[in-house]
């Protein structure tokens, strides 16, 4: 394959190819009547699937760096160059991304009824800024695609979006538009203060990351600015709000791409820019036990807030904010093994909160409901259904053999050494999690079909199925045989402990001296 | 620990994957026939049992001989690569020795019977390819946690069977009723869970590693005896162990998961799955003997699991509540052989108890099913499971009524029965124990006290159902009748096995030569060098004593169960419409000490209060987003109206404001 790869010249146009055919796609779907728009949106983005596969065996999992590297001049004046590449890490957050789309809109088929031309074509310019924002290497790139991005979804819950959709778009918009200023401001003073000391003006990744030093005054500034534009998009506790009322207003594709990958665009940056930037600011005591707290917090609130929801799309918007403090926890102890894993739930939230997305959004488009009184005794009508929503619950849930576990029992064990108190109390997680998933499968899929309007439900469509089984394929496999994808990220993980060493103080274990 | 050589190996993982994945295959087909073609019991009736056996015939004849292979009967052998995460690697591996033999001979065999059982007793049901997929997937699991060779892999199986138990006991699921109980044995299993969980991270901190050949080999040397971090691993894996096999206080799941069909019962809540605590801590034996601590935390949890839930068997009337609350009380006896450090002891009754249990069990299965069927034919609503509507029983069930009266005589701890034996080295050890530590002597008054509960609550039970006047009804009574032979000949072959269960480990003074014990020496013998090491083996009794313990357990038995038989037959018992309600201490007992009500009140419903009103309410709707996030934008919206304000036209103004700000933008820049 590699060799295949190799002679079509794929390593050196692949990114820009991932990056232009979707926006180019975009125009032309949206020139097309509706059923033409979704079909050719469904082959755009499935061709876009296939070529970023291409990528899974050209990475070479060797290198720690930036591989793929593409740079073109954009704004020479003002240090801006058009520079992407990619890492481990970037890697899956792509394949993620691009798997994620034809899901999508196949998802999509039968939920979108008005302007299906536009919509699907905002889908595909989603696309390409989250690629964009995953692959930049340029700060000022990064800003662009992180901007831009916003747009689209804003559109997708503004104008496909539930009954109160002008109010989470707008919410969501401000939220998140409030952070990425603070950003900008960052970006511009480092690279600012950076140009003062070395006289070059540049946007580049790796020359600010090389005189990082320089801004050291204002680093606790730059790290707090940057800190909270990420922290709202994961979002950390308390900055949540914005998640629930988007995602319960959002179209289903828009909650799977929600919560699929855009969460995942603020713990890459704190992987990716906030903690290699300031190390020295991020693993100071204060800000550890800030992050900690918040992390450890966010999983259990994020769990008990879940239980009393009585939207379920609303209790899995929580469950996110729960699985992303495992994220934090992961990235904030600096192990390899919780680093690792924290990149093995970003993934494994991926699948399995996508799958009950699309499950949920199956369920409405039947009922026009997601109230779970609405429900009950669904097993009896939907086996189908009430299969793959259990086998996604529980992999969401963290049980062994299943995408959720792995992740959560890396970042535990790789946590346990530098903070174990932390990650002692993040350990009652798997208890919520339990409790408010079951729970909601019980009321969903048990008891007596007594409801009428429940009784004559049909079970999942052929196509409703090729939603659903990929990713739980993927979810087996993450479960059982991650380590294809723990080989590709472990060099990047290095590296990234590499960047945030500077900052880290020395373990202090438990009282494990007795321990020789 | 020595590699075993490359065809061992390999002997080993083709075989240790077969004996797993047979009952995978049978989970996967069943699965396929219950989404597809439910009608298709034949299918069902093959494929259901047929893996079992099969797996069960191939543990026998090619995973066993293989051991012979490895150094002390060990084989590991690593399938793939799991975890892998920098230069050390958490591996799908399996492993086989004389305990993970014993332990699947028992999964197998046990559930080899059961299954065939399960047929008889469940082929009426519309769900049966549905059962038998998910009993199929729990044998499998079962055996991937006892052939685990490492804490990740056990936990995978350790989940799993946690799943199928959830599964099972919800299986008539739209009972709201049944739904609840599986999912509360599946938070009550989490809980515990917890503690399973830091145990590993702990371990991982000390060892660098989980697989057990591993920590079982470097203990000695990278632990000190009685120190804080062998404390902590231990006593954290004992929670998790008190979650799976329902000690005090996580048992409260067990006897609700009655609502289960009877041989997931059987199978699940008695013979395989709820053994895995103990199974656990005989594993990790060397741990536990370090942690003296730890030890006898195991062991006075045990006894008091032992006795409390023996209280609470004394005054139930339904059969399986019985057999329910019997399951902890003997459970918690295994954990005080383990606990105490009688490693075989505590295996021995693990072995005997899957016998005589799960002989019980589907004795009161077959009665149960003989009363559905009685009811069912008079369309009558009454209590099926009830032993007030029973009575009499014994005269249109013989071969049931016989057989359940050995399982009987085996858990009261009659000699020569099985249960005799285990039960009485388990009491020995203990008070062997109690020698040195007084506390030991305390869980060993309390294992007697328990026993003699045991003998009056069977007594009661046997003579509720099967004697004394029928209670049943004279129309129903005519359809009364023994199961069919598919059901009644695994309880004959169970019947067998409580009966000569004893003979597994026959001790020295009846000419024995205690098999068991040798044959567990490898896993126990870490354990017993690190007592050793310690000082801390307890004394031998004195051949003096130990007869005079064994002559006041038997008479203890034999006197309770005389007096438990004639109290119930003793007065007329009243149907269970006409029964009296309780009242006094008795009926604190049949209400369970209300510890359900407690748990309710002092954690339930507080969490869920807190969650709703608070945390949801008024923190996150509240606070954060009506002060926080909705305030900032009335303040900006405020300040927009302030501004517009300032638009008023003249250009002066406009021209001012202009140079302010930019006067300002350069000083800020200036000063960076």
């Amino acid at each position: 394959m590699t060799s295949f790869l190799n002679s079509i010249g794929y390593n050196n146009w692949i990114l820009s190819v991932l990056l232009l055919f979707p926006l180019v796609g975009a125009l032309l779907v949206w020139r097309l009547p509706p059923e033409r728009a979704k079909r050719a949106a469904l082959v755009i983005s499935l061709v876009e699937f296939l070529l970023s596969l291409g990528l899974w065996w050209a990475y070479d999992r060797t290198v720690p760096g930036m591989q793929f590297v593409l740079v073109a001049p954009w704004l020479p004046e003002w240090g801006v160059t058009f520079r992407v590449g990619l890492d481990g890490i970037s890697l899956f957050m792509v394949l993620l991304s691009t798997g994620l789309l034809p899901l999508s809109v196949l998802g999509s088929w039968d939920y979108i009824h008005e302007r299906e031309a536009g919509f699907y074509a905002m889908l595909l310019v989603l696309l390409t800024g989250m690629l964009g924002v995953f692959l930049a290497l340029d700060l000022f790139v990064f800003y662009v695609f992180w901007e831009a991005m916003l747009i689209p979804m804003y559109f997708i819950i503004g104008i496909w979006g539930g009954s109160n959709r002008l109010y989470a778009a707008i919410k969501f918009f401000i939220y998140t538009f409030f952070g990425s200023l603070l950003m900008l401001v960052a970006i511009l003073v480092m690279v600012w203060q950076v140009y003062r000391v070395t006289g070059t003006l540049s946007f580049n990744y790796d020359d600010l990351l090389a005189h990082a030093e320089v801004v050291r005054a204002s680093a606790p500034w730059l790290f707090a600015a940057f800190a909270i534009a990420f922290a709202i998009k994961v979002p950390v506790f308390p900055f949540h709000t914005w998640l629930p009322d988007a995602h319960v207003e959002a179209p289903t594709a828009g909650s799977v791409i929600l919560a699929g990958v855009l969460l995942k665009m603020g713990t890459y940056g704190f992987l990716r820019f906030a903690i290699p930037f300031f190390p020295g600011v991020a693993f100071s005591p204060f800000v550890t036990n800030l992050v900690l707290w918040c992390a450890v917090i966010g999983i259990i609130y994020g769990a008990l807030v879940a239980l009393v929801q009585p939207d379920i799309k609303k209790l899995v918007a929580y469950s996110s904010v729960s699985h992303l403090g495992f994220v934090m926890l992961g990235i904030w102890s600096a192990s390899l093994q919780s680093v690792q894993g924290a990149v093995l739930i970003m993934i494994g939230h991926g699948l399995s909160t996508s799958a009950l997305f699309f499950l949920i959004g199956m369920l409405y488009e039947r009922r026009h409901t997601r109230l779970l009184a609405d429900f009950g005794g669904l097993a009896r009508v939907m086996p189908l259904f009430g299969l793959l929503f259990t086998v996604s619950a529980l992999a969401s849930i963290g049980l062994p053999g299943l995408s959720g576990f792995v992740g959560e029992f890396l970042v535990l064990l790789g946590s346990f050494g530098r903070h174990p108190w932390a990650a002692g109390i993040a350990t009652t997680g798997v208890i919520f999690a339990a409790a408010y998933l079951l729970w909601a499968v019980q009321r969903l899929l048990y008891g007596r079909l007594d409801n009428p309007s429940n009784q004559h439900l049909t079970d999942l469509t052929a196509r409703e199925l090729w939603v659903i089984l990929p990713l739980v394929a993927g979810m087996i496999w993450l479960g059982l045989y991650p380590k294809p994808i723990l080989d590709r990220t472990e060099a990047s993980a290095r590296h990234y402990l590499e960047l945030a060493k500077p900052g880290l103080p020395p373990i202090t274990r438990l009282p494990l001296e007795e321990a020789r | 620990m020595i590699e075993a050589n490359s065809s061992v190996q390999s002997t080993v993982a083709l075989w240790g994957s077969l004996v797993i994945g047979l009952p995978f295959i049978g989970f996967l087909l069943n699965g396929a026939l219950a989404l597809w073609k439910p009608a298709s019991k034949t299918a069902v009736a093959l494929i259901g049992p047929g893996v079992v056996i099969a797996a069960c015939a191939a543990a026998v004849l090619g995973l066993f001989p293989a051991m012979a292979g490895g150094e002390d009967g060990q084989v590991v052998v690593t399938l793939w690569h799991w975890l892998p995460v920098g230069s050390s690697s958490i591996d799908a591996a399996i492993q086989i020795d004389h305990l993970s033999a014993v332990m699947v001979l028992i999964v197998t065999g046990v559930g080899s019977l059961i299954h065939l059982f399960a047929f008889g007793y469940m082929k009426e049901d519309e769900g049966v390819a549905r059962f038998f997929a998910y009993l199929n997937l729990f044998i499998s699991f079962m055996l991937v946690l006892v052939l685990s060779a490492s804490m990740p892999v056990m936990f995978v199986g350790w989940e799993g069977v946690a799943l199928c138990s959830y599964l099972l006991i919800g299986f008539w699921y739209t009972e709201k009723a049944n739904a609840d109980a599986g999912r509360k044995a599946f938070i009550m299993n989490r809980i515990g869970d917890f503690g399973f969980l830091v145990a590993m991270f702990l371990t991982w901190g000390a060892f660098g590693t989980l697989n057990f050949a591993e920590i079982v080999a470097r203990a000695p040397s990278v632990l000190t005896y009685g120190g804080g971090v062998v404390t902590a691993i231990t006593l954290f894996m004992f929670l998790g162990c008190a979650g799976k096999s329902a000690q005090i206080p996580l048992y409260t799941w067990l006897p609700d998961a009655m609502a289960g069909p009877t041989p997931v019962s059987a199978l699940i809540h008695a013979a395989t799955m709820v053994t895995a605590g103990v199974y656990l801590v005989a594993r990790t034996n060397v741990l536990f003997a370090m942690a003296p601590v730890s030890s006898s935390v195991v062991a006075g949890v045990g006894a008091l699991t032992a006795l409390f839930a023996a209280t609470i068997g004394l005054r139930q009337y339904d059969i399986k509540k019985v057999l329910a609350y019997s399951t902890v009380s003997q459970l918690g006896y295994m954990f005080v052989g383990v606990g105490t450090g009688a490693i075989t002891a505590g295996v021995f009754h693990l072995a005997t108890h899957a016998f005589f249990k799960a002989l019980l069990f589907l004795g009161a299965g077959s009665v149960i099913h003989a009363m559905h069927h009685a009811y069912h034919s008079t369309h009558s609503h009454d209590d099926a499971q009830d032993m007030r509507n029973m009575g009499g029983l014994a005269k249109h069930m013989p071969v049931t009524a016989t057989l359940m009266g050995i399982a009987t005589l085996a858990i009261a701890g009659v000699p020569p029965f099985s249960g005799f034996f285990s039960k009485d080295e388990i009491l020995a050890a203990a008070y062997a124990a109690g020698q040195t530590d007084p506390w030991f002597k305390l869980y060993w008054a309390m294992g007697l006290v328990a026993a003699a509960l045991t003998a009056f609550y069977m007594a009661r039970l046997m003579a509720m159902t099967f004697f004394g006047s029928s209670r049943t009804g004279t129309e129903e009574q005519q359809h009364l009748h023994e199961a069919p032979w598919i059901m009644t000949g695994p309880l004959v072959i169970l019947g067998i096995l409580s009966l000569a269960g004893g003979l597994l480990n026959l001790p020295a003074f009846v000419g024995g030569n205690a098999w068991l014990e040798h044959w567990l020496e490898p896993v126990t013998a870490p354990g017993q060098a690190a007592r050793q090491a310690a000082g801390a083996l307890p004394l031998a009794l004195s051949h003096q004593t130990e007869i005079t313990l064994i002559v006041l357990a038997v008479a203890v038995a034999i006197l309770f169960l005389v007096v438990g038989w004639r109290v119930t037959l003793g007065r007329p018992i009243p149907t269970a419409r006409r029964a009296p309600a309780e009242s006094g201490f008795w009926k604190v007992l049949n209400q369970k000490y209300y510890v359900d009500e407690i748990y309710d009140a002092a954690i339930v419903r507080p969490v869920l209060f807190i969650s709703r009103a608070f945390l949801w309410k008024k923190i996150d709707q509240g606070l954060i987003d009506d002060a926080g996030v909705n305030g900032a934008a009335d303040l900006s919206r405020a300040i927009g109206w302030l501004g517009s304000r300032l638009q008023s036209g003249q250009v002066g103004l406009y021209v001012a404001l202009f140079v302010v700000g930019a006067l300002y933008v350069i000083a800020a820049a200036i000063r960076f």
